[in-house]
């Protein structure tokens, strides 16, 4: 019998450090695992004996890259304790600021992380020697959403603008002119992302994914819908510990989640959010999407680099039509009084679905924190990618398999793919 | 209308909530008040890509780090990146992932690396969550933030 081990070690950026270990056993992948570090363990234990005011300022520090969506999940959390909902421009404004962090999140992934697998290049700095104006356009992409995070966050990193029940202050409609004008510069250049990524080489591997997804009435999901599945499940986000669940495993300090009814995995992100949401996006993101070769969903991993874009697009698209329709409202947030209670929320991440509750005391402070983050929900579904693909490519040089393998992680920009350009490999072959 | 862009930038780097991750961010809090106002003072988690824009248009960029290469928690490394490529075990063992070390060679291989540009790391003990700077680390911030001033005061002394 032949066993040959791939584990790839690697310290990720700080928001989550993680290895990927596959086992194979006479030509077949027995195993496939995953390990991360998940850094909202501990901040549920910090967020105990806070006030309620401060979650969405320390929750914006658990990850670097999505500080936005930590906030968004948090106010909306505790808006729904305090019995309030911010409507009108307030809400608005949320939805430009979440814009801005899927523009920033998305461009980076797509141009510097994941166009380096298409384009065989070991990283975006041997694609940039070579590829100039790709990195560029990449680059001024994740910029525009930057500035938008600069102006509505009053920070691009760790925004602090944020507050329950609003912002501390609001742009006036001749702030954000400006930034009108780079986001119709960055929608051109979203539009011709889309095309680029629709032209690229991609595997032909699909799976029957348990798509779920926040789904809006009338809105491609951002802060706010029932939480939906490819599969039936449609649910308000205070029913989601209901239907899903969370596992401790030994390997790791993440958790992995997995639905309750079967301990079956599914998926959230941007396959899901599409494929659930394609007649919300906007017809310029419908029509690019269309002209791209994708159809109303989309189950190959791999051609997740083509639905960042759309997403990215829309982004822009609906960054440009919230500023276009905005009206600066005459308080920058609503009033709030402390009560005992249980809030829930279920806000769209760049990488998915994100899941906050908050149990309050009578005074406002926070009694119990519970933060599923979107890593942990697709950590089967990763696992499982990884066990179905890579049969197919064992006989592949080394190399170049521990590159598939890194790829398929890197398909769900997961927090820990950050840093997969500095996987290390140890063949173990048994 | 001109906006002025400071020419000089000193960049504190890392997480705040990450132990001795927040080096560079302590290095920044002891260099306050203490440099000329046309020095500016930027704090970044480490991303790629906003550390590259923060190096636009800039002479003269000093970046503070955490590392881990091995040697003594609390050792200060100081690297010319604008010399040569941070060297392997720095950059492999860096705990941003994808970050200070593929902006500076992003930054290369697009021309836009500030012709001054150096890395002060230093070595870390532990990223826990929450924790406070280890002793070492703590240690080595009044020398860190010595060193950059007389980096700035060279610089002027040479105009």
């Amino acid at each position: 019998m032949t066993t040959k081990t791939i584990k790839v070690n690697y310290l990720a950026r700080v928001e989550g450090e993680g290895g990927l270990r596959v086992v194979v056993r006479n030509g077949v992948v027995t195993k496939a695992e995953l390990s991360i570090f998940e850094p909202p363990r501990f901040f549920e234990a910090f967020l105990r004996g806070r006030a309620f005011s401060e979650a969405p300022d320390i929750t914006a520090r658990i990850c670097g890259i999505c500080p936005v969506a930590y906030q968004m999940s948090a106010v909306h959390a505790m808006e729904d304790a305090l019995g309030v909902r911010v409507t009108g421009a307030l809400r608005a404004l949320r939805r430009l600021l979440y814009c801005g962090e899927w523009i920033e999140s998305h461009a980076l992934h797509i141009y510097l992380l994941h166009a380096p697998d298409f384009l065989g290049y070991a990283g975006a700095v041997d694609m940039a020697r070579e590829h100039r104006a790709l990195v560029e356009t990449g680059l001024g992409l994740k910029q525009a959403g930057n500035a938008i995070l600069t102006l509505l966050g009053g920070r691009e990193v760790h925004p602090i603008n944020v507050r329950v029940g609003g912002f501390y202050r609001m742009p006036s409609r001749r702030e954000l002119a400006p930034l009108a004008e780079r986001l119709e510069r960055a929608r051109e250049a979203a539009l011709a992302t889309v095309r680029w990524a629709a032209g690229l080489d991609f595997p032909e591997r699909r799976h029957d994914y348990h798509f779920v997804a926040l789904r809006h009435a009338a809105e491609y999901p951002f802060n706010e819908g029932r939480i939906v599945s490819s599969r039936g499940l449609d649910l308000s986000p205070a029913e989601f510990e209901d239907s899903f669940e969370e596992d401790h495993v030994e390997r790791s300090t993440a958790l992995h989640a997995h639905l309750k009814a079967d301990g079956s995995s599914y998926l959230v992100g941007p396959l899901a959010r599409y494929s659930l949401n394609f007649d919300r996006l906007s017809p310029l993101a419908q029509a690019a999407a269309r002209e791209a070769g994708l159809g109303a969903t989309c189950a190959n991993p791999f051609q997740s680099i083509v639905v960042r874009a759309v997403e990215v697009l829309y982004a822009c698209d609906e960054a440009l039509r919230i500023i276009a329709a905005y009206e600066e409202p005459d308080h920058p947030s609503i009033p709030l009084t402390p009560r005992a209670g249980i809030g829930h929320a279920a806000t769209e991440a760049p990488r998915g679905l994100l899941y906050h509750r908050y149990r309050l005391t009578e005074d406002g402070a926070i009694a119990e924190a519970r933060i599923v983050p979107p890593t942990s929900q697709n950590q089967a579904s990763i696992e499982a990618d990884l066990k179905n693909f890579v049969g197919g490519w064992l006989d592949l040089p080394e190399e170049e398999l521990r590159h598939r393998c890194e790829q398929t992680v890197r398909n769900y920009d997961p927090c820990i793919s950050c840093s997969t350009h500095f996987l290390r490999l140890e063949l173990d072959r048994g | 209308m001109s906006v002025l862009v400071p020419k000089r930038i000193v960049i504190g780097i890392g997480n705040p909530e990450r132990g001795d991750d927040a080096v560079g961010r302590s290095v920044l809090a002891q260099l306050r008040g203490s440099l000329p106002a046309s020095i500016a003072l930027a704090e970044e988690n480490g991303e790629a890509g906003a550390l590259l824009a923060r190096l636009a248009g800039i002479e003269a960029a000093y970046l503070i780090d955490a590392a881990v290469s091995g040697v003594p928690p609390g050792t200060i490394h100081r690297l010319d990146v604008a010399a040569s490529a941070l060297p392997p075990a720095i950059a492999g063992f860096s705990t941003h992932g994808f970050g200070l070390a593929e902006a500076i060679e992003l930054a290369r291989a697009l021309g836009r690396l500030p012709p001054c540009c150096v890395v002060y790391a230093i070595e870390a003990a532990s990223f826990a969550p929450r924790a406070p700077l280890s002793p070492a680390v703590a240690a080595a911030l009044p020398e860190v933030a010595a060193r950059l001033r007389a980096e700035f005061a060279d610089l002027t002394g040479e105009e």
